[in-house]
């Protein structure tokens, strides 16, 4: 598998998604914001960061910048694109993920590990996990309240778009276990055709036991072929 | 040449202002907090804040009605998310 990771200015996670997807043997190359050609690859991944200082709003900036039309020309030929936390509000931003992600409901930055389920496990980006499997992965942003229109909404649970939802640790799917206000504690969704993943917890940052646990890794390997 | 161009351009400017507010049905916590504040400081009159954006632009064409054709393009390319936002454009 090879692999494109998307590096803006303000990127910060960019690094630690190479070191997954390298220690998954991906053939991974880093593409500056700037490159107007995307190398060959079956996964583009658009990390976590501030790219462009959330300047106007998150991830407005980059989602209008050059490489992001060649993203949009892979993501429409099928190529399987990735967006993490900042990558997913770039995603919203170009309009390849429906919705937008709002302020967190109490104002606050929040960077601490959650539990999220997983609702949909027969998709590209999720296959080596169990239904309904509790994860602990790591979130930290100040934007990851996902705000979309009811009839997106009712789009995303009639085909089964929603891969991750927030939960307790226990499995419970409630208003408590919400960190940030996020419409029914969606914390990871799919475009219509499937290929797109944008998800607002940090899997790379779950990969090895000596830093945290390995509760991310295997959403790199299910998209192994 | 140089002064005469600049000359040209003063003549061509346009100016434009753009108030970009979040949608009535989208909850906006940071006026909330303004209007707690507020409250708190004892305005008891004040009904209700919404907190919005505000642009500027500054624009080299004759035509009115052109002019407003590109900053309403310029919003909805990129100053405005037309998913939670309303804008409203004036000319200065």
């Amino acid at each position: 598998m090879r692999s494109s990771v998307i590096v803006f200015p303000g990127s910060n996670c960019d690094r630690d998604i190479a070191v997954a997807l390298e220690k998954l043997q991906f053939k991974n190359q880093m593409v500056w914001h700037k490159e107007t050609k995307l190398p060959k690859s079956d996964l583009i991944v658009i990390p976590g960061g501030f790219s462009y200082g959330d300047y106007l709003r998150s991830g407005a900036i980059a989602g209008k910048s050059l490489i992001i039309n060649e993203v949009i020309k892979s993501a429409n030929s099928g190529c399987l694109i990735l967006g993490i936390c900042n990558g997913f509000q770039i995603l919203t931003e170009t309009g390849l993920i429906k919705g937008t992600l709002l302020r967190n409901k109490n104002l606050k930055f929040i960077n601490k590990d959650v539990n999220i389920s997983v609702i949909n496990n027969e998709t590209s980006f999720s296959n080596k996990y169990k239904k309904n499997q509790v994860l602990r992965i790591n979130i930290a942003h100040n934007e990851g309240n996902y705000f979309t229109d009811p009839k997106h909404l009712e789009e995303l649970k009639k085909e089964n778009l929603i891969i991750f939802k927030y939960c307790d640790e226990l499995g419970n799917i409630n208003e408590n276990s919400n960190p940030n206000g996020s419409l029914e504690n969606i914390a990871g969704i799919l475009n219509d055709k499937k290929n797109i993943l944008g998800m607002m917890p940090h899997p790379e940052r779950m990969i090895d036991e000596i830093i945290s646990n390995k509760d991310g890794i295997n959403l790199f390997s299910s998209l192994l072929k | 040449m140089v002064k005469q161009f600049q000359l040209n351009l003063k003549k061509n400017k346009l100016k434009f202002s753009v108030t970009v507010t979040l949608k009535k049905d989208v909850l906006d916590p940071q006026g909330k907090v303004v209007q707690n504040t507020l409250l708190n400081m004892g305005i008891v009159s004040l009904q209700n804040i919404r907190q919005g954006k505000y642009f500027e632009i500054e624009i080299n064409e004759k035509d009115d009605v052109l002019a407003k054709q590109k900053v309403d393009e310029m919003c909805k390319k990129l100053l405005v998310n037309l998913i939670i936002e309303d804008y409203k454009i004036n000319k200065l």
